[in-house]
């Protein structure tokens, strides 16, 4: 198994995304020389802020890459955590919860990721859905509170299967088997990343410049019927050109890009929603110009799942 | 050195998020110690409020601790006297000559800031509880002093009363500005006065 730093095409992939974000930086400086008025200032500050996040973002997630299938695991299982944490100090919860909660951050996540790291795809599979689900409801009867008790667990439940175990499907991408494709399943993952994340940037601009129709108003009033069908239609198209990326032909890499749009969609809207009940507009506030972890990977939670299992039940062993 | 990792390692572990007021400069002025009083919900409050200050005012201020526990174990004396130089207050032996009143007013005749509690206890609940009458009386031997609430929000979470093993969730630790001076005060609506703006730092979080 050769290194999938000498992998030609992840060296080109790498070239494309310092050419972009090259380009996204030095845009931004010119706006923030041209342009005038308050408003439009206060735009640029927020796309140079993002511009930088991407930077440190994408330098992470590469770095992590190319140390091995383990720095993938590592990395994502540190998003885990963090999002985790916003999902809590955001939750209320109780003082009987504590022990429960303990569980979930300090036993059950770095568990899970370890199942991943080991290509225990069977565990991986139930370890958190059925096992953790199971243990949560009990250490809270064991903690002997019993207001709320429904509404407490189901939480802490849905915020290991939300936070934990969907994303890690992306990096469970690296445990699969596909015929042909052997020790190149990191280039998976970055084409997932790639596709959902430009999904969310390519929706949030084609809505600022010709959204007009909301989709959700209550939910979520950024979200726009212009934003997505053009962010969707253009992040499918992206994902298509990036066939030579994957295993699939370009016609399958439009499905599949097709499909981690949609759902990355509906993530934030999920995500949205739980926010707005919550009264906050992010997560948290871990990286400059974005909100949260979670803000970050809210689409990604959701999109990792079906991806994941539309590669292995299409195209692994 | 050591209690610059330590104060770095808190932040990070509790992802602690600081608020500052406008009106509450970051250099305290020369002569002009201050208080900063916070609401208790944790052990670990004061180890928070104080990683929570800019290095400067860090290296100049002083907590108040409990001389029972911080004085249990060689690690917690060396913690105490070394790392956050705490002020050791006796909870159950009060007597004429180690008055909490004299400890703490020497730190301020000194020059250095205060970090206290005066719920005199730890509070479950989001909002302060009724303050026993000590700042007061500190405020009245030092009128110089400067006393600035502090909110700490969501420690009561990652640490529990009667828990051992601490959860990562959020904190946050807003600064106030300065309570202004006000001649004349009774005992009784200076207290309500000092407990209403730390109250008021309590941002609108959904929180049960």
């Amino acid at each position: 198994m050769t290194l999938i730093s000498h992998d030609p095409e992840i060296r080109r992939l790498l070239g494309g995304l310092l050419g972009l974000l090259t380009v996204a930086s030095a845009i931004g400086a010119v706006l923030s020389i041209t342009t005038k008025g308050d408003g439009g200032r206060a735009i640029v500050a927020n796309l140079n802020a993002r511009t930088r996040a991407w930077w440190v973002m994408a330098a992470f997630f590469t770095l992590a890459v190319l140390a091995g299938p383990n720095g993938a695991v590592v990395l994502f299982g540190l998003m885990s955590f963090l999002a985790l944490r916003e999902f809590i100090t955001l939750t209320p919860t109780h003082r009987a919860d504590h022990r429960a909660l303990f569980w979930a951050f300090f036993i059950i996540t770095p568990v899970h990721y370890w199942l991943v790291a080991s290509r225990w795809y069977g565990l991986f599979s139930i370890f958190i859905p059925v096992y953790a689900c199971l243990w949560m409801p009990i250490r809270n009867a064991l903690a002997g509170e019993t207001k709320d008790f429904l509404a407490r667990t189901a939480k802490v439940q849905w915020g290991l299967l939300v936070c934990v175990f969907f994303v890690s499907h992306a990096p469970a991408l690296l445990m699969l088997d596909i015929p042909g494709y052997d020790g190149e399943n990191a280039k998976l993952l970055f084409f997932l990343v790639i596709v959902v994340q430009m999904s969310d940037v390519l929706q949030y601009v084609w809505g600022k410049l010709c959204g007009r129709h909301k989709i959700a108003p209550r939910v979520s009033p950024g979200k726009t019927v212009e934003g997505l069908v053009g962010g969707v239609t253009s992040a499918t198209g992206l994902g298509a050109s990036l066939w030579w990326l994957t295993p699939f032909n370009p016609w399958q890499a439009a499905g599949m890009a097709f499909a981690i749009c949609a759902m990355g969609f509906f993530g934030g809207l999920v995500m949205s929603a739980i926010k707005r009940d919550r009264g906050v507009k992010d997560f948290g506030a871990m990286i400059e110009g974005h909100g949260g972890m979670l803000d970050r990977i809210d689409s990604l939670c959701f999109a990792a799942p079906l991806f994941f299992h539309l590669v292995r039940f299409g195209f692994a062993q | 050195m050591i209690a610059d990792l330590l104060a770095s390692a808190v932040r990070l572990f509790a992802g602690a998020r600081s608020r500052r007021s406008e009106a509450l400069s970051i250099n305290q002025e020369a002569n002009r110690p201050r208080v900063y009083f916070a609401n208790h919900t944790s052990n670990l409050d004061f180890v928070l409020l104080w990683a929570a200050l800019p290095k400067p005012l860090r290296d100049q201020t002083r907590p108040a601790a409990a001389h029972d526990y911080w004085t249990a174990s060689p690690p917690r004396r060396w913690l105490a006297a070394k790392v956050f130089r705490a002020v050791l207050i006796e909870r159950k032996h009060v007597t004429r000559t180690n008055n909490p009143l004299d400890q703490m007013g020497a730190v301020l005749a000194e020059g250095e800031s205060l970090i206290i509690f005066p719920e005199g206890g730890r509070f479950p609940g989001p909002a302060p509880g009724p303050f026993k009458s000590g700042l007061y009386h500190l405020t009245h031997r030092y009128p110089a002093t400067e006393l600035v609430p502090v909110y700490i929000e969501n420690l009561n979470r990652v640490l529990p009363k009667g828990e051992v093993l601490p959860i990562p969730l959020i904190c946050s630790v807003s600064f106030g500005a300065p309570l202004p001076q006000v001649t004349d005060e009774t005992k009784d609506a200076f207290l309500q006065r000092a407990r209403a703006a730390l109250d008021a730092l309590r941002t609108d979080s959904p929180r049960s």
